[in-house]
């Protein structure tokens, strides 16, 4: 159970790890696109973590990590032909950030760091954990940008006719920025937690 | 001749690859923080995007769409990512022995820099030919060159300044990402 809980906050991928920030930048300009990206790379993320789990004993030490990239893009491509024939629309708005996928450095590092020297099912947990967690970052970050960049949520308007959008915030600048300002809190907030053990 | 040098200078200021598509941010926000290794790191780059482009393009129309597998595009890309990545790796180590060690454990992340599938995947997207291809790619790793080195010249001199505890490290990092992205927001009104 540690296993899939660590994901969502105290190693969070996003917050703590640092890890895939491509796609947490580029897609988070409404709610709904990262939570499809971020369930999308949670699929790909327990699949991957089982079957390298599974292979782990199998596959020599030097050309494991061509391996796992092997295994990642066959998912990859799976997920990616999947939400091409059953939801195009948001196919459509992740458009490159899917056979991207691939490349996220949360996967692999996933599968380097745990699925390869743990059971399949601890590797499954964990990888839902994480993917979750992932899933959590982009749409704190995809909520944020859509409320104040945009007035909206989820595509519905929030503050009437009269608010002003801040719109620089969904244009690239405000992805780091806000990204940025997030990190810092959770800074912020750990050592507070820190503090308080003491 | 025109167009390709409109197709460069476009990709290299108003459709910058780091600050407006948010491609190879990991590397990005990770070997930036001096303006060296960041040179050494985007020369990398540029080099492997350039013989990538060609290289994916010439398996994209002599592989996968004669034998009509072009969902196996993904797989075979990063495999042929993988293996430049490691050419270009062997290359360094012979000739280059301090912008290796420099380089370090970012050298075989370039596989994973998404900077690199994406110019290959754009490239066959954009229905590119072989010239355009290259070009676009190399033009791609410049852009990716020129987003790194002035967030490295900003980055050395974040060091010996006074910042807020909270803010240390990576979120200012994201922050001043974020002002340089709105100064090249400045270039997206310029029409080619």
């Amino acid at each position: 159970m540690k296993e899939f809980t660590k994901g969502l906050l105290k190693e969070n991928p996003t917050f703590v790890l640092l890890l895939g920030m491509c796609p947490t930048l580029a897609v988070t300009t409404s709610v709904a696109n990262g939570i499809g990206m971020g369930l999308s790379a949670t699929v790909v993320l327990i699949l991957s973590n089982l079957v390298v789990s599974l292979v782990r004993k199998f596959v020599p030490n030097k050309i494991r990590i061509a391996s796992y990239i092997v295994i990642i893009a066959g998912f990859v491509t799976m997920i990616d032909l999947f939400l091409q024939a059953y939801v195009p629309a948001l196919s459509k708005s992740l458009g490159l950030f899917i056979p991207l996928i691939v490349v996220n450095c949360i996967i692999l590092a996933r599968a380097e760091a745990f699925a390869s020297k743990n059971s399949p099912i601890p590797s499954m947990l964990d990888g839902a954990g994480m993917g979750l967690g992932f899933t959590f970052a982009l749409a704190l970050i995809g909520s944020i940008r859509e409320i104040l960049g945009a007035g909206t949520w989820f595509g519905i308007s929030l503050f009437g006719a009269g608010f002003q959008p801040a719109t620089i915030l969904i244009l690239p600048p405000g992805a780091f920025l806000i990204l940025g300002l997030l990190i810092g809190c959770v800074k912020l907030l750990q050592k507070k937690g820190e503090k308080a053990k003491q | 001749m025109i167009e390709l040098l409109l197709l460069a200078l476009t990709t290299i200021l108003v459709d910058n690859f780091v600050l407006v598509k948010f491609l190879g941010c990991c590397p990005f926000l990770g070997v930036s923080k001096k303006v060296e290794t960041a040179v050494g790191m985007s020369l990398a780059v540029t080099f492997v995007m350039t013989v990538a482009s060609m290289a994916t393009y010439l398996v994209q129309y002599y592989i996968l769409v004669p034998l009509g597998i072009e969902y196996m595009q993904t797989v075979a890309f990063i495999l042929v990512i993988a293996v430049l990545v490691q050419f270009v790796e062997m290359v360094l180590q012979k000739f280059t022995p301090a912008l290796y060690n420099a380089l370090g454990i970012y050298l075989p992340l370039i596989t994973t820099n998404c900077a690199v599938l994406g110019v290959a995947l754009l490239n066959i997207q954009n229905q590119f030919n072989f010239i355009y291809s290259t070009v676009y790619g190399f033009a791609a790793g410049l852009s990716f060159m020129l987003a790194i080195v002035l967030f490295a010249g900003v980055r050395e001199r974040l060091e010996t300044s006074d910042i807020p505890e909270w803010l240390q490290g990576f979120p200012i990092a994201l922050i001043t990402a974020g002002l340089i992205a709105m100064a090249f927001l400045g270039f997206s009104g310029m029409k080619f």
